[in-house]
């Protein structure tokens, strides 16, 4: 047992992180109260009356529901790929020291370590050299990219923790490397693909930056909302769909903090 | 389960190979394990290498290219003349504002993160941790638009920070705010520390993860002994604490300084009229179709950032990430 278990901690450090906190999610539970807000005009706090009418509104939008069917096509898409790459990459990095290990991880990294609108105007004037039109591949492109990494970050964590033992037990028992990876190396790690692949999603979902260079002219939700938050048409509306933004990726965040969760607990993972 | 059961079905000490195509490919592998790593590191390096570092090139490619000023022609000649136009003064006033601001960005996150990330890693045990955790992951992979949404509503003038403000007679404490010359502006929404702030919010989480994993691998007995040895809080803090929390720190600061350097989202939707380097860069491609400048601006943080990710390896923050 640990000694700094019954301690509690200071007070002002206590206060410190309840600010902090509350800074972080105050401002999301606005969105809330303002989707019912009968205001239409402008952001007049507290709102004058209380409505649901603007969720049937939204409905019936389907400039909406086209943006929102896009998005999630690309985001299935791209985190398939980044699933497929990311887990390769992450598997040869941490089994193996090879010359230029250091620069492959570097290479996954660089995607999200470099500002969004390098990777999207790099992409942009790379399509434009190679006259490919921009379309639905063009965006999953650029996602796919961008997502490799996370999922390669969380297989990389569960590869370190996973001890190679165990790897090396399966083999002396007589299977061969596919059934070694099919009964010992993929149940250890399942869970963190399917959370570092709920990630990705979350990420491709949410993702503006590169999506605005690599789009043209169709409109994923993120766009959507950009274009409405510079030419608001109807506040009500957008309101809405900020709420329903929210809730829709609180689930797959959800999910896959329980998924990690409980792949802690594996037995035999060890240290 | 019984000896007896277990008995039952001896397994043999060698196995039979499984023969066939697959087996032959286990064995080769099992033997030649280069060959293994070959095939799992070559889709994506192809893929990184290709899509994303090749059109890095064909970018940094054309910021050697120059526009013909008469015609607005992209001229296919190496020269260095778009780096010189890089060097006007208004061009050096938008890379100055923008490293100024991801800078105090990125200490202000570093601040508000430390107490939260302590927090998690220290004190917050079973039920209170997952509820940390999920503190810190659910704002992070909150919709970034909503939330630069969220605080459109929060700092405009009508929304309820004027409101709250007013409620507690601090509006004086805005306006005197408001009136101070490069900080302030009409309203907050306008003004630079509305930029700033939305900057530290929307990034925040990104510090206090690395953060927090750092001080989670600070032993709580190191603490201790610290002060046992007679270190006050503070010593504790600079002399213990800070140090093995600074690759988490640097770690994080990857992230708060780079997105910083490249959005141009927030400051368009809250912020003045002045411009970043994202903007610069947007606006250069688009409407003034000027590649090589928009090209040449982007080079800026590409460099920033090498020295950054360089300085951050030797100080051994990717082992924080």
């Amino acid at each position: 047992m640990r000694s700094d278990r019954s301690q509690s901690a200071p007070l002002g450090l206590k206060i410190a992180a309840a600010c902090g906190l509350l800074f972080l999610h105050l401002p999301i539970l606005l969105i809330f109260v303002y989707a019912f807000t009968t205001e239409e005009k402008s952001f007049v706090w507290p709102p004058p009356g209380l409505t649901t009418q603007w969720f049937a509104v939204t409905w019936n939008r389907p400039d909406v529901w086209q943006a929102l069917s896009l998005s999630v096509r690309v985001a299935a898409i791209s985190t398939t790929i980044a699933l497929v790459l990311g887990t390769l990459c992450a598997a040869a990095v941490s089994r193996t020291k090879f010359f230029g290990r250091e620069t492959i991880s570097l290479l996954v990294i660089l995607p999200i370590a470099l500002p969004g609108i390098i990777t999207g105007i790099a992409l942009r004037s790379a399509f434009a050299l190679a006259d490919i039109p921009f379309s639905f591949w063009t965006i999953v492109l650029g996602h796919a990219t961008f997502c490799v990494v996370v999922v390669y970050n969380n297989a990389v964590a569960r590869f370190r923790r996973t001890s190679g033992s165990m790897i090396e037990a399966s083999m002396d028992l007589g299977a061969d490397g596919f059934q070694t990876f099919r009964h010992v190396v993929l149940p250890n790690i399942a869970t963190a693909l399917l959370a570092g692949g709920m990630l990705a999603f979350a990420l491709s979902f949410d993702e503006v930056i590169v999506t605005t260079f690599t789009a043209g002219q169709q409109q994923t939700v993120p766009i959507w909302m950009l274009e409405e938050l510079i030419r608001p048409r109807q506040r009500p509306v957008t309101n809405v769909v900020a709420m329903v933004v929210v809730l829709v990726t609180l689930l797959p965040i959800l999910f896959a903090y329980y998924l990690t969760r409980d792949g802690d607990q594996i037995a035999g993972s060890g240290k | 389960m019984t000896i007896a059961a277990l008995n039952a079905n001896p397994a043999p000490a060698i196995l039979p190979g499984s023969g066939g195509l697959r087996g032959a490919l286990s064995d080769l592998f099992w033997r030649r394990p280069q060959l293994l790593l070959l095939l799992m590191l070559l889709p994506p390096v192809l893929w990184l290498g290709i899509v994303y570092i090749g059109s890095l090139f064909a970018l940094l490619a054309q910021s050697f290219f120059s526009i013909d000023e008469f015609s607005g022609l992209i001229n296919r000649q190496f020269t260095l003349k778009t780096y010189g136009d890089l060097l006007q003064a208004a061009n050096l006033d938008i890379i100055l504002r923008t490293v100024t601001m991801a800078a105090l960005v990125t200490l202000a996150s570093a601040i508000v993160a430390f107490p939260i990330a302590y927090y998690a890693a220290r004190y917050a045990r079973g039920r209170w941790k997952a509820l940390f955790y999920l503190g810190v992951m659910l704002p992070l992979w909150s919709s970034y638009l909503v939330k630069i949404y969220a605080w459109k509503l929060i700092l405009a003038k009508e929304g309820i920070l004027t409101w709250l403000l007013a409620k507690l007679h601090l509006l004086w404490l805005l306006d005197s705010w408001l009136s101070l010359p490069v900080v302030g502006g009409n309203s907050l929404s306008v003004s630079f520390t509305g930029t700033f702030i939305v900057f530290v919010y929307v990034w925040l989480p990104f510090m206090i993860l690395p953060v927090q994993a750092a001080l989670e691998r600070v032993p709580g007995n190191l603490v201790e002994a610290s002060s046992d040895l007679g270190a006050s809080p503070g010593q504790t803090f600079r002399n213990v604490l800070f140090p093995l929390a600074l690759p988490g720190i640097v770690a994080g600061s990857i992230f708060t300084f780079s997105l910083t350097l490249g959005d141009y989202i927030i400051p368009q939707i809250i912020g003045t009229s002045r411009l970043f380097i994202g903007q610069a860069v947007y606006s250069q491609q688009g409407t003034a179709g000027n590649i090589p400048l928009a090209a040449a601006f982007t080079v800026v943080p590409i460099v920033i950032m090498g020295f950054y990710l360089w300085g951050a390896k030797r100080m051994g923050a990717f082992d924080a990430l």
